[in-house]
């Protein structure tokens, strides 16, 4: 068998919409994943006791399974709740559940590497709770979290193949399909494989230039 | 859920906890030689050494495995699917160990090489008796993770047919059209055995941490 990887070009257009698909359901999971994971956090930290019991059991569960089984859950195991969804939504809901779990622990050792002091100095001065979190817990919070968010969007960046599974046109799925249609598949997925790396190496990239901007910003403990 | 299924399901889990524990083995013994291989100050074995790391760190498990599965009966290697799917894991589990025993290995304090140094111990002494048992002890935490790592993305080795948990909980779904009970049931298992290797690790490094304040 040759290698000749001048086959997968000629399906352009195709790959071009699936790479766009990878891309926002990427970003939309994400941010989604993170807004959840603070709630979560937040609600465990401040919430009374039953809440924070019901919430730890939520996300040790959700990181203590597959993502895998998560997804056919959803999928497959919805329609039989009244929960009938395409792919795509089913894709996106199941991930923001998935990363909102490892999002909230990142928040909760964000909370509690704070310093009590700082909250306390906040309060003397009188700033009410509200000003609390919105001017000192969060922006410190961001500041302490930042490496750890970036490292698990790059994480879901790659969870974002094992969409292909439930048939989300996302690029492993169009790209293997293409693949196996034209008789090259080992082909594709080396591009494929090739495509992610150097997708998963920018983005590091971008957010350790992040975290060095941000950097400057960094308070007395 | 009949006993008949639920022993089915079993057996599956088993079969899921040995292949993910004989990656793990292989990924460490890789893991070892590509850490060594990334430290050396021979730029020809640090540089592929890196290469790896980054490029089974940097692409989906999924991909990887699908790309292995496919490529080996191209490169005139005919292996069962098993195989494959233990290759495909191990491989990617070593990039991550490797990482891991790196940060292990450096952070074993410099002043005790120094003074093993002093002492006038060889530098294969130094290893054997300084760095790699505090190095293995340093590491140990970030291995009880990847062990559930690995026990997780194992779900994907379903897609090359290996008859795993998550596999027989598909076949089991399709041919009774219950998908609710039997991923429940396979995700429950998942937990519990994540839970027992979990707390399995704790007790490993308690009892590490009672063996070296002696």
């Amino acid at each position: 068998m040759s290698i000749d990887f001048s086959i997968v070009w000629q399906q352009l257009p195709q790959i071009l919409s699936a790479f766009w698909n990878t891309i926002w359901i990427w970003i939309v999971a994400t941010i989604l994943a993170v807004l959840l994971g603070f709630v979560v956090a937040a609600l465990r930290r401040y919430g009374p006791l039953w809440l924070n019991l019901l919430l730890r059991l939520y996300v040790e569960v959700i990181r203590g399974t597959p993502f895998l089984i998560q997804l056919f859950l959803l999928y497959f195991g919805g329609p039989f709740i009244g929960l009938s969804l395409e792919p795509i939504p089913a894709g996106l809901i199941g991930m923001t559940i998935y990363g909102s779990a490892y999002f909230s622990e990142i928040f909760r050792a964000g909370f509690a590497a704070i310093p009590p002091g700082h909250v306390e100095a906040a309060e003397c001065v009188g700033l009410s709770r509200g000003q609390i979190v919105r001017r000192i817990l969060v922006p410190e919070m961001a500041m302490l979290v930042l490496p750890q968010l970036v490292n698990m969007a790059i994480i879901l960046m790659k969870e974002t193949a094992i969409l292909s599974i439930i048939t989300v046109p996302e690029l492993t799925l169009v790209v293997g399909a293409i693949g196996s249609q034209q008789y090259a598949f080992v082909e594709a997925m080396t591009m494929l494989a090739l495509f992610y790396w150097a997708l998963v190496e920018i983005s590091g990239w971008l957010g350790r230039l992040a975290e060095k901007k941000l950097s400057k910003f960094r308070f007395a403990v | 859920m009949s006993t008949r299924l639920f022993e089915l399901m079993l057996w599956a889990a088993g079969k899921t906890v040995l292949l993910s524990a004989i990656s793990i083995a292989i990924g460490l013994a890789i893991g070892l030689l590509v850490c060594a291989a990334k430290l050396s100050p021979r730029k020809l074995l640090s540089i592929p050494a890196t290469i790896y790391v980054s490029l089974f760190r940097g692409v989906p498990l999924l991909v990887q495995l699908l790309l292995i599965y496919n490529l080996l009966p191209v490169l005139g290697i005919m292996v069962p699917s098993d195989v494959a799917a233990i290759a495909g894991l191990s491989l990617c589990t070593a990039a991550y160990q490797a990482e891991n025993l790196r940060g292990g290995f450096n952070s074993v304090p410099r002043g005790l090489i120094e003074a093993a140094d002093m002492v006038g111990m060889s530098p294969w002494q130094q290893l054997r008796r300084i760095r790699a048992p505090i190095a293995f002890r340093l590491t140990l935490p970030a291995l009880v993770n990847e062990m559930i790592l690995i026990l997780k993305a194992s779900s994907l080795i379903s897609v090359v047919g290996v008859i795993e948990l998550t596999r027989m909980a598909q076949n089991l779904s399709a041919s009774t059209f219950r998908p609710l009970l039997f991923y429940s049931v396979a995700g429950a298992i998942y937990l519990v055995i994540c839970w027992l290797v979990a707390g399995g690790g704790s007790l490993a490094e308690r009892l590490m941490r009672t063996g070296s304040s002696r």
